[in-house]
């Protein structure tokens, strides 16, 4: 079955036509359009741990922040010495601007890896705040790092974050989670969703699944930190505290746990909705706030999940 | 050694701070197993009812400062009733994590509510009670200090007897035993869980004022790192368990004083989360709780 890959293509070609036409949309609208994208990678990568695989992470801004720190302080330190006082070609930037979001990345999977292995034997609640204990950690060691800027964060960062980039990763990004969800050794996240005790049973290792959604997750919120970084050009360890985990917890809620189209929806709609809600900007969060609780109560399983996967739940056995 | 003993000081009237807020914690996962991420913003309502009753009330009298206690304390109660009427006994039965999500809900809208009524800048926090410092071999001691651990101290022994010499503290505890159980012998389950939010956020108004005579510095957030370094302290001493709560307040708020006045300053708040860490797991079941495995 072919079809991600040409949806992976068809993406690419559109993120080329769009960057070589960038220059007559207007720029509020471009900064909208990153924005949305930066959100979109970093709710899809959050729903493959707490969507498919059913662990509630809070702490997806810290693996953010740390790709956000690695890549700009690969653009800010080492990009300079191999580029020299020109600063290199087009090309040459545009490969060491890659180069610097995947190691980002790389460093937040790893940080990812630190972080799961222990905290991943716990569940539900406790898994909940042993993330975003380590979120905050995060957030408290980078504001007493003097290299990368302690409070004041770090400055100056390169604007290399362009619609192209953008477009690309988040068509890498869904094209590879989805992939994976739909592939036979994906099943297994699923399978951990539905019922772990039963996975271990026919001979799953869940705990390994678990840590494997957890690194590939972190993996792709440190690549949208990176992009973050390089499109904001500044960046502060407050920025990545745990009102910015929720946010993204609340777009893959919204979008349906589990359900990757769902949450891309859900991501864009709260990415444009503080935008639209400008006027009325003092009430916005207890809006969203309140939205989130009638959310529960009325449509748990989200605002664009259409499909009922947990159906079957209830003719399970109450036992479970 | 005068400056250690300071410090404990210091540290032991925090901790009692913590460990009133972490009775609320803890009370609530009893009855319900479920963390309520709202408890935290209960507190810094009850720092607020106190701002503006402390208005009304003559500055710096014993009798006033009980009164914005107990309006704090009755306030609180009736809150942490209405929110579990309304956002919480709905969600009775379904997944532990929609649950999880209303309560961070019911948290940012509390947050944010008060951010708008209250104003996000922060306001000088009156002082109600009569306060004096003076000095007992080389230690400052500030009535204020005194006085927080004493209310916690009693109002800690006013649970201890609800929960143990009551009708209804009986109730609670059979509720926190087997929920089905008690309803079968005629214990009414929403009626118990009502009160225990009341109790638990009665508490935490408690620790709002308290912790505003210390620190008076009061904002819509303020209750967001206390809650949290609460929470670890309830389940440090082993969540659901009462005596556990206390203790670990007491050993979180000692730990995070000497953090503060050691050369690691800067990591204050991270040390919380270190222990949370620490503690989950390796005694994931807390101090003083009991290890229980899943059955299927």
């Amino acid at each position: 079955m072919p079809r991600p890959h040409l949806y992976l293509l068809a993406a690419l070609l559109a993120a080329l036509g769009i960057s070589h036409f960038s220059e007559h949309i207007d720029p509020y609208h471009l900064d909208v359009l990153i924005g949305i994208g930066i959100n979109i990678i970093l709710a899809v990568s959050l729903n493959l741990v707490n969507g498919y695989t059913g662990q509630f992470s809070l702490g997806h801004a810290g693996f953010m922040s740390v790709g956000a720190y690695f890549a700009a302080a690969v653009s800010l330190f080492v990009a300079p010495q191999f580029l020299g006082e020109s600063g290199g070609t087009v090309i040459q930037q545009g490969a060491f601007f890659v180069a610097a979001l995947v190691a980002g990345g790389l460093c937040a999977a790893l940080a990812g890896l630190l972080v799961g292995v222990p905290s991943l034997r716990l569940k539900g609640d406790y898994l909940a705040l042993v993330t975003l204990g380590f979120g905050e950690i995060i957030r408290v060691i980078f504001q007493n790092v003097e290299k990368l800027g302690g409070a004041l964060g770090l400055n100056g960062i390169p604007a290399h974050t362009t619609i192209f980039w953008v477009i690309a990763f988040v068509a890498f990004t869904v094209f590879v989670v989805t992939s994976l969800v739909n592939s036979t050794y994906g099943r297994g996240f699923l399978a951990t969703h539905d019922d772990e005790i039963a996975s271990e049973a026919v001979g799953l290792n869940t705990t390994r699944y678990k840590i494997v959604a957890f690194v590939i997750g972190a993996f792709f919120a440190g690549i949208a930190g990176g992009l973050y970084g390089h499109f904001k050009l500044t960046i502060t360890p407050t920025g990545f505290d745990f009102t910015k985990s929720i946010e993204i917890v609340v777009m893959v809620i919204l979008g349906g746990m589990g359900n990757t189209l769902g949450v891309i929806l859900a991501a864009i709609l709260l990415t444009l909705l503080p935008e639209l809600l400008r006027p009325i900007a003092e009430y916005r969060m207890i809006i969203y706030s309140f939205m989130l609780i009638v959310l529960m109560l009325v449509r748990p399983q989200g605002l664009f999940n259409f499909k009922l996967r947990s159906s079957p739940k209830k003719t399970a056995s109450p036992v479970a | 050694m005068s400056e250690f003993l300071q410090q404990l000081l210091n540290g032991l009237s925090l901790g009692a701070i913590y460990a009133l807020i972490a009775l609320g914690y803890t009370m609530v996962y009893g009855v319900l197993r479920f963390i309520n991420f709202a408890h935290s913003d209960i507190f810094m309502v009850g720092a607020f009812i106190g701002y503006y009753m402390g208005k009304l009330v003559p500055e710096g009298t014993l009798w006033g400062g009980l009164i914005v206690l107990f309006a704090a304390m009755l306030g609180c109660a009736l809150l942490g009733m209405i929110i579990e009427r309304l956002a919480y006994r709905p969600l009775r039965g379904a997944a532990t994590l929609n649950v999880l999500i209303t309560a961070i809900g019911v948290s940012l809208l509390l947050e944010y509510t008060g951010q708008v009524f209250f104003g996000a800048a922060p306001r000088t926090f009156p002082a109600v009670f009569p306060s004096q410092n003076f000095q007992v071999g080389g230690l400052v001691l500030s009535t204020n200090q005194l006085a927080v651990i004493v209310i916690a101290v009693l109002l800690m022994i006013g649970l201890q007897f609800i929960v143990y010499r009551t009708k209804i503290g009986t109730a609670m505890r059979a509720v926190s035993l087997n929920p089905k159980a008690a309803q079968l012998v005629g214990v009414n389950n929403d009626v118990v869980i009502s009160f225990t939010f009341g109790l638990g956020s009665a508490l935490a108004g408690a620790g709002g004022i308290l912790y505003a005579m210390n620190y008076p510095s009061i904002d819509p957030l303020m209750g967001v790192m206390p809650g949290l370094k609460a929470f670890v302290a309830a389940v440090l001493g082993g969540i659901g368990n009462i005596p556990g709560a206390a203790l670990g307040g007491l050993i979180l708020g000692t730990v995070e004083t000497f953090v503060n006045g050691s050369q690691w300053s800067t990591y204050k708040d991270a040390i919380a989360f270190a222990i949370l860490i620490i503690i989950l797991l390796f005694r994931p079941a807390g101090l003083l709780g009991k290890f229980t495995v899943e059955k299927v």
